[in-house]
């Protein structure tokens, strides 16, 4: 059946804005955030916590190459990370008010009852292990629309709130979101391991951009590309 | 092999980059902008009612209060107050006042009274509960009597940090907020030395370093400008943290 808001591209231009934009703010906010964990590599559950018996993790020291600034500052990296909380909130709230009007999310991202099936998510990894991307209509396959849909609504999102929490003035403002995340130190180890959720989400999507014509895959996420019936 | 050199390499730029971008004075200013967009932020969800920190219970208090950045006054005086359990102390309270004021210590406890339970955050992560005692300084301020003009109160301490001394501030707002006290008890005895005997500011909708310790005097002024290097505050000038630091 012909769909009269099919799309004439593959990436709309608020997605390859958007994907283009979060490269630069995420990556800004990720290595920030590294030289801030630097400051006290401990984390805690509940509300309160300061001192290694209380701490149900040590995190490691990161190295000036992998932070920003690349030399421990604490001061310099909350800049860093509060600029950049700017960009990459209002980005996902403009992409999120974007793909709702332009039937991106209805379209590509949500999965039906039946694509839960263990038996077809089973059939899903077999082939990816083979490095089998040709999947049938539909531009994501199962496997993509869950990851993609995890990151987007649930990863994102948390990175934002556990943030806001973390602020004693917006959490002077918005006391019940504490409360729902388990407290500020909880809110402080749930963004600590949504970051690195975050991370494996990156090094995953190389990997396999990679592995599935690079240089097409790049060119479309830059020009938009053509929208394919069987891609 | 030459494309992980190359990777190492683009990384490498990207850090050095931005650490260059950091020091510029643009980034400066776009820094100032995003934190008072922050603090726009964070009042205006409050829809019109004073947003107050949490407060806890005495279950939740923790079993010790951490004590970080000056832990005593190294000062012959000081040791020599804290022999006499600061019965000499005074609290000034100058600048843009009717009335400058000297409190003693017993004239602070006989104020009226606010406990609250509530959580400290460092800058650098870490948070306690602890449960203060003191008067508003609201109740300070209206005995003074503010003067038009008057934009933000600073707060002078006894300690010294790397040979400078410390000192904080926070706008009228702040000032007045029913959680900012003068404290002088932790958990019902009066305070430590390590948590800033024998008074400490408590304005409890910002991070650690804005609750300055062995507290000296209050100044209500016009502008930061005229105090210390002009950013509000020790770790402000010394270091580059936001004054604001509801974040």
């Amino acid at each position: 059946m012909a769909n009269p808001n099919k799309p004439k591209k593959r990436h709309a231009l608020s997605t390859r804005i958007w994907h283009w934009v979060n490269v630069l703010s995420v990556s800004i906010l990720f290595m920030s955030g590294l030289n801030i964990s630097n400051a006290h590599p401990r984390l805690y559950w509940g509300d309160w916590g300061f001192a290694a018996e209380q701490a149900w993790l040590s995190v490691p020291r990161f190295p000036g190459w992998a932070t920003i600034p690349g030399y421990y500052s604490l001061a310099s990296a909350r800049d860093w990370h509060v600029v950049f909380a700017w960009v990459f909130a209002l980005g996902l709230l403009v992409f999120m008010i974007r793909a709702v009007m332009n039937g991106h999310f209805r379209r590509d991202l949500f999965t039906r009852l039946a694509d839960w099936k263990p038996s077809a998510i089973w059939h899903d990894i077999r082939q990816h292990l083979k490095l089998n991307f040709d999947h049938g209509a539909g531009k994501f396959n199962f496997l993509q629309k869950a990851t993609y849909g995890a990151v987007i609504f649930i990863l994102l999102p948390l990175m934002i709130f556990t943030g806001l929490v973390m602020s004693p003035g917006a959490e002077a403002a918005l006391p019940w979101l504490a409360e729902l995340l388990g407290g500020r130190q909880s809110a402080r180890s749930i963004h600590f391991l949504c970051a690195f959720g975050l991370f494996g989400f990156f090094v995953v999507h190389v990997v396999l951009v990679l592995l599935s014509n690079p240089i097409k895959q790049l060119h479309e996420m830059i020009t938009g590309g053509e929208h394919d019936e069987a891609a | 092999m030459k494309r992980r050199n190359f990777l190492a390499a683009m990384g490498a730029a990207f850090v050095a980059g931005c650490s260059k971008i950091g020091d510029s004075e643009l980034f400066g200013s776009v820094v100032d902008t995003a934190e008072s967009w922050h603090r726009g932020i964070h009042r205006a969800l409050g829809m019109g009612r004073i947003t107050m920190a949490p407060e806890f219970t005495r279950a939740d208090i923790s079993p010790f209060f951490r004590g970080n950045g000056s832990t005593n006054v190294e000062t012959p005086e000081y040791a020599e107050a804290l022999a006499g359990g600061f019965a000499q102390w005074q609290l000034a309270v100058t600048g843009l006042v009717d009335n400058p004021l000297s409190l003693s210590m017993d004239d602070i406890r006989a104020l009226p009274q606010r406990t609250q339970i509530t959580r400290h955050d460092c800058v650098e992560g870490w948070s306690a509960i602890g449960e203060w005692t003191g008067p508003q300084l609201s109740a300070i301020l209206d005995m003074a009597g503010v003067e038009d003009g008057a934009n933000f109160a600073i707060f002078h301490c006894a300690d010294k940090l790397s040979g400078a001394d410390y000192y904080e501030s926070c706008d009228m707002d702040d000032a007045r907020h029913p959680q900012t006290i003068v404290a002088h008890l932790l958990n019902g005895e009066r305070l430590p030395v390590i948590n800033g005997a024998p008074l400490r500011m408590r304005i409890e909708r910002q991070l650690g370093y804005k609750h300055p310790k062995y507290l000296t005097g209050i100044e209500l002024v016009s502008s930061l400008e005229q105090v210390g290097d002009g950013k509000g505050g020790y770790w402000e000038d010394r270091a580059g943290y936001q004054w604001y630091a509801g974040i």
